[in-house]
């Protein structure tokens, strides 16, 4: 499994067990697989997320990244474990403005010492990038942007990609262009996939769906 | 609906204290310096009227020679042919090796006269006594304690009706004391004359009238320069301090585009935002500008010491001790900080005006936008550096020198964002390493908000090189000055003349070189002008510190047809070896040399002994350098105490005199140093308030990188190293422009502010410290936000990707 987890809780300054934003969490993801996470807005699927891409800190149980158990790991460890192993696609983009395209799509990969300058050629190919490597992501449409940071997250061909609803701030036809490209090329990569969406047309393209409802799994 | 919207407008500030209390802390610093050098200008130049005034010589013209002095027959006969008029002599006596400057005056005609007899009377002392022997002085109550300590043969009348410094006799023991007993200084004009009669033009072609007001303001005219200097260094203070408040006010207002948009939504006029806005920061600039002003008073009553000390040891001014509080004093202060606040949100201000009703909240230009902002304020700045250039090459004068300076500083500022953009641009592309490659575009990506800081940084730093290397270059100059003009081992002080001509004869009989110092005081258009008589001697051509001299020079000086003039007399009045300078009506003689004379605010000249007692033979002679060898000085010393009896102060080894003058010399650049150092920590504030103003902002840029595997304390790292970078790249671009401004202080403020021009020297040494001062203060201003990042809680940055933020 590239995913495992198992019974977490994690709650906010303020809440309860019984109130807490996750309440004994599990779920499994092999390498090669897709898993969608629907509900509704505060179930807390995007701290789900986060927690999967051990940029948070659970409460209890625990969670596994292709082998690695989270709750061990310090800061710096973490840290190393994101950059080896683990990339995100977010709604917001958050491409680097002060690198040009060409950049950003290499910087994970680079940081993380595992840029294939010919897989890069592929994705830049294959994402339509080729005539924008030079410019920085201000001049870009939002499609493009999105693009960017899709190829910026494969380019490290991580062992496990998180995306936080990637085509929010798309429009219905772009957002579904670009889910068929990013599908496409997970499974090319060999990357496990971990998507947070709202919207169930997104959540039918996977492989399987999950609900979270007040903090459980249903 | 006004109260509703003031009310939101204000609710920023409850969420951003930190910006809040940044905006009134540089806007305090600003005012408070600017309040400081206004205070100490303020106080001075009041001393300086108050003194005029009292010394009776703003209500009337003066009659004073082009050069040398009057003589009693020209008097009396101006007198006779009806002119109302009262003489004057000036001069320097000496009691106990301590010198005070005298006013000689006819006590029956002189407007001092009610004032004087008033104090007479206070004292219980007859009006008249102070015309009978021995003679009585009139002085201020501190200059009447050295003068008791000094001397007791005349009684002293005090008085705080008069300036402290200058003693106030009749004209007979002026004469005496000064040993001039045909000779005026210049003749007060009386209000009342009758009408009819001869100008005096005709009566007297050889003296000119020097109108009330122009000859009142002589100290405030010769001091002028100090003063300028002064404001000069105040401004850049503002100027530095403000730099803060306009980020800080900029930013304030971008992060309020949202709610001011929302605002407009619900029907609220940009009109009464833009009003409400503004009352804001009148208020925040009224309450800070208090603060300032308070602070700045603070720092005025610290410095004044100093800077009595300067304007005493510079120009031989007088300020009283203590700093008053004047009204326009306070109300300049606060206009300032009114007008500085308006000025540094003007801009801001005007963007907002202008704004959509429909317009996002746009955050800082970056990218292209920042580029091209980069490119206009270059060519802005160019163009404030060229019109300086012209201005010097048109012009002369401390105006145009300081117009010349404020050009080159305000264009080299407004460059400054395109030079590290471009530098920074250079060090990405030679980057090879993924994270170095973010740090240094990351790093440009910030400079938008931090060029302000930055230009603070660069003018704090340049004004620091500058005015280091000029003080430094000075005090090398002066003490190679020093080494040459005091060559003698010993100088010695007789009590008498009498006691100077025994003294003379039995260091003689010893084998040792004795040069007597001898001089005379008289006015040369107006001014006064010291005359020494020196002996044809080695140790004056070996020694002496010519500027620029004719062949021969020594020859000529000692056959008495030349003489040497001293470099702030040359420039002053325009002469060059080759001319010929009249020193009284029947004594011309050829210039045959310019000598240096740092720190003397009078002009100098220097001619034989034996031509200066042919014309005034009374001169006293109780100065003496001696020449010996150097081991021979103590048993000289203790001989000539044994056998003379002269007071210990009165014997002076030549190493004692150069540090009393090295301390002198210490003293009088204090305040600069003060305003140096107080300008580059307002500049490490700016920084570090830029830092901290832009950390909400810096986030949304951080997170992506963390996400992908930078730690905390990598990040908190790299913040370090930007900060450091930015400073060092600041620093470098500091260097070159300090040291023309240092060229431009030597070479042109200098000349006309005291009139002598310095070679420059260069100190590397100095500069290395300062550069890792800047790169010390850039750390501690990022180590802040570094700590708040390192320390963050996982959960601000998730935020930036839940877009929550």
């Amino acid at each position: 499994m590239v995913l495992k987890i198992r019974n977490v809780t994690k709650s906010y300054p303020g809440q309860t067990p019984e109130t807490a934003v996750l309440r004994g969490v599990s779920l499994d993801l092999a390498a090669g697989s897709s898993l969608a996470l629907t509900g509704d807005s505060g179930s807390g699927k995007s701290t789900l997320l986060h927690l999967a891409g051990a940029l948070d800190q659970f409460d209890s149980g625990e969670i596994e990244i292709a082998g690695t158990r989270l709750s061990k790991l310090r800061d710096r460890q973490r840290a190393a474990l994101r950059r080896r192993d683990v990339s995100l696609v977010f709604q917001q983009f958050n491409l680097i403005p002060s690198l040009r395209i060409r950049q950003n799509i290499s910087l994970h990969a680079r940081l993380g010492n595992r840029w294939d300058p010919d897989w890069g050629h592929v994705l830049v190919d294959r994402l339509g990038l080729t005539g924008l490597l030079d410019r920085y992501p201000e001049q870009l449409s939002g499609g493009q942007q999105q693009r960017v940071a899709i190829g910026r997250a494969l380019a490290l061909r991580p062992k496990l990609l998180l995306a936080d609803e990637p085509t929010g701030n798309l429009d219905e036809t772009a957002s579904s262009a670009v889910m068929d490209l990013m599908l496409e090329l997970v499974r090319e990569s060999g990357a496990a996939l971990f998507l947070v969406t709202h919207s169930n047309a997104i959540a039918g393209m996977l492989d399987q769906r999950l609900h979270l409802q007040l903090g459980q799994t249903v | 609906m006004i109260r509703s919207a003031l009310s939101a407008i204000l609710s920023h500030w409850r969420r951003h204290p930190l910006q809040l209390a940044t905006l009134m802390a540089g806007l305090a610093l600003a005012t408070g310096l600017w309040s400081a050098v206004q205070a100490i200008n303020g106080e001075a130049r009041a001393s300086y009227a108050r003194a005029a005034e009292q010394l009776g010589t703003t209500a009337a013209d003066r009659l004073a020679p082009e050069g040398g002095t009057i003589t009693l027959q020209q008097y009396a006969s101006l007198r006779r042919s009806g002119w109302q008029l009262t003489p004057v002599l000036e001069g320097t006596v000496r009691f106990k090796r301590q010198s005070f400057d005298i006013m000689g005056i006819d006590l029956l005609s002189h407007p001092l006269v009610p004032a004087l007899a008033e104090a007479a009377e206070q004292d219980s002392v007859p009006a008249l006594d102070a015309l009978l022997p021995p003679g009585r002085f009139f002085a201020h109550p501190e200059t009447a304690r050295m003068l008791a300590a000094a001397q007791s043969e005349h009684p002293i009348t005090e008085t705080d009706r008069l300036p402290p410094g200058v003693l106030i006799a009749d004209i007979s023991l002026a004469s005496r004391l000064l040993r001039q007993p045909d000779s005026l200084s210049y003749l007060l004009i009386l209000p009342d004359q009758v009408s009819g009669l001869t100008p005096l033009q005709h009566l007297a072609p050889g003296l000119i009238r020097i109108p009330a007001r122009s000859a009142a303001a002589d100290t405030a005219r010769l001091t002028d320069s100090f003063h300028l200097n002064l404001t000069a260094f105040g401004l850049l203070s503002f100027a530095v301090g403000l730099f803060i408040v306009q980020g800080t006010i900029s930013l304030s207002l971008e992060q309020r585009r949202g709610m001011i948009r929302t605002l407009r939504g619900l029907g609220v006029p940009m009109r009464v935002l833009v009003v409400l806005l503004a009352a804001e920061l009148a208020v925040v600039a009224l309450i800070s500008g208090t603060a300032g002003l308070a602070g700045g008073y603070l720092v005025a009553a610290a410095l004044l010491p100093d800077v009595q000390a300067t304007l005493a040891g510079l120009y031989g001014a007088a300020v009283d001790g203590s700093l008053g509080l004047r009204l326009e004093w306070v109300l300049s202060g606060l206009a300032m900080a009114c007008s500085g606040t308006f000025l540094a949100g003007a801009q801001a201000l005007y963007d907002l005006w202008r704004m959509p009703l429909l317009a996002a909240p746009a955050p800082q230009a970056r990218g292209q936008q920042a580029i091209r902002s980069h490119k206009a304020a270059a060519c802005a700045g160019a163009l404030c550096i060229l019109a300086g250039i012209a201005i010097i090459a048109l012009f002369q004068g401390l105006l145009a020198g300081f117009v010349f300076l404020s050009g080159l500083m305000l264009g080299a500022a407004l460059v400054l964002p395109l030079l590290i953009a471009t530098g920074l641009r250079i060090g990405a592309r030679l980057s090879t390493r993924p994270f170095t490659e973010w740090l240094w575009a990351d790093t440009r990506a910030q400079l938008p908000g931090m060029s302000l800081a930055l230009m603070a940084l660069l003018l704090a730093l340049a004004t620091n090189i500058g005015v280091g290397t000029m003080v430094s270059s000075f005090r090398l100059t002066f003490i190679g000055w020093l080494d040459q003009r005091l060559a003698a081992e010993v100088y010695v002080t007789a009590v008498s003349d009498q006691q100077g001509t025994r003294l003379t004869q039995w260091l003689e009989d010893q084998g040792i070189t004795v040069l007597p110092i001898r001089r005379s005081e008289i006015r040369y258009k107006g001014a006064p002008l010291r005359v020494y008589g020196v002996a044809d001697d080695e140790t004056y051509r070996l020694n002496w510190p010519l500027l620029e001299a004719l062949p021969g020079v020594w020859d000529r000086v000692a056959a008495g047809e030349a003489l040497l003039v001293n470099e702030q007399f040359a420039r002053r009045h325009d002469l060059s070896p080759g001319l010929s300078l009249a020193l009284a009506p029947d004594w011309e003689l050829t210039i045959a040399g310019i000598y240096s004379d740092y720190g003397n605010p009078n002009g100098q000249v220097i001619t034989s002994l034996a031509a200066l007692l042919d014309r005034e033979p009374d001169i006293p002679n109780r100065q003496f350098g001696l020449r010996l060898p150097a081991e021979d000085v103590p048993e000289i010393v203790s001989s000539i105490r044994e056998v003379f009896e002269i007071p210990r102060e009165n014997i002076v080894d030549q190493a004692g005199i150069k540090a009393r003058s090295l301390s002198i010399f210490d003293r009088t650049f204090t305040i600069t140093s003060a305003l140096n150092l107080l300008t580059l920590g307002v500049a490490g504030f700016a920084m570090l308030t830029s830092l901290l103003t832009l950390w909400s902002q810096r986030l949304p840029q951080l997170a992506p990188v963390w996400a992908m595997g930078l730690s905390r304390r990598q990040l908190a790292g790299a913040e370090i190293l930007r900060s450091l970078l930015l400073a060092a790249f600041t620093a470098v671009l500091a260097l070159p422009l300090g040291l023309v401004l240092a060229w431009a202080l030597l070479a042109v403020i200098n000349v006309e502010a005291f009139g002598w021009k310095l070679p420059m020297h260069l100190f590397p040494g100095d500069w290395l410290r300062l550069i890792l001062l800047a790169l010390l203060a850039a750390a501690v201003a990022a180590a802040l936000p570094a700590r708040r990042l390192s320390r963050l809680d996982p959960a601000e940055l998730l935020k930036v990707f839940a877009n929550e933020r």
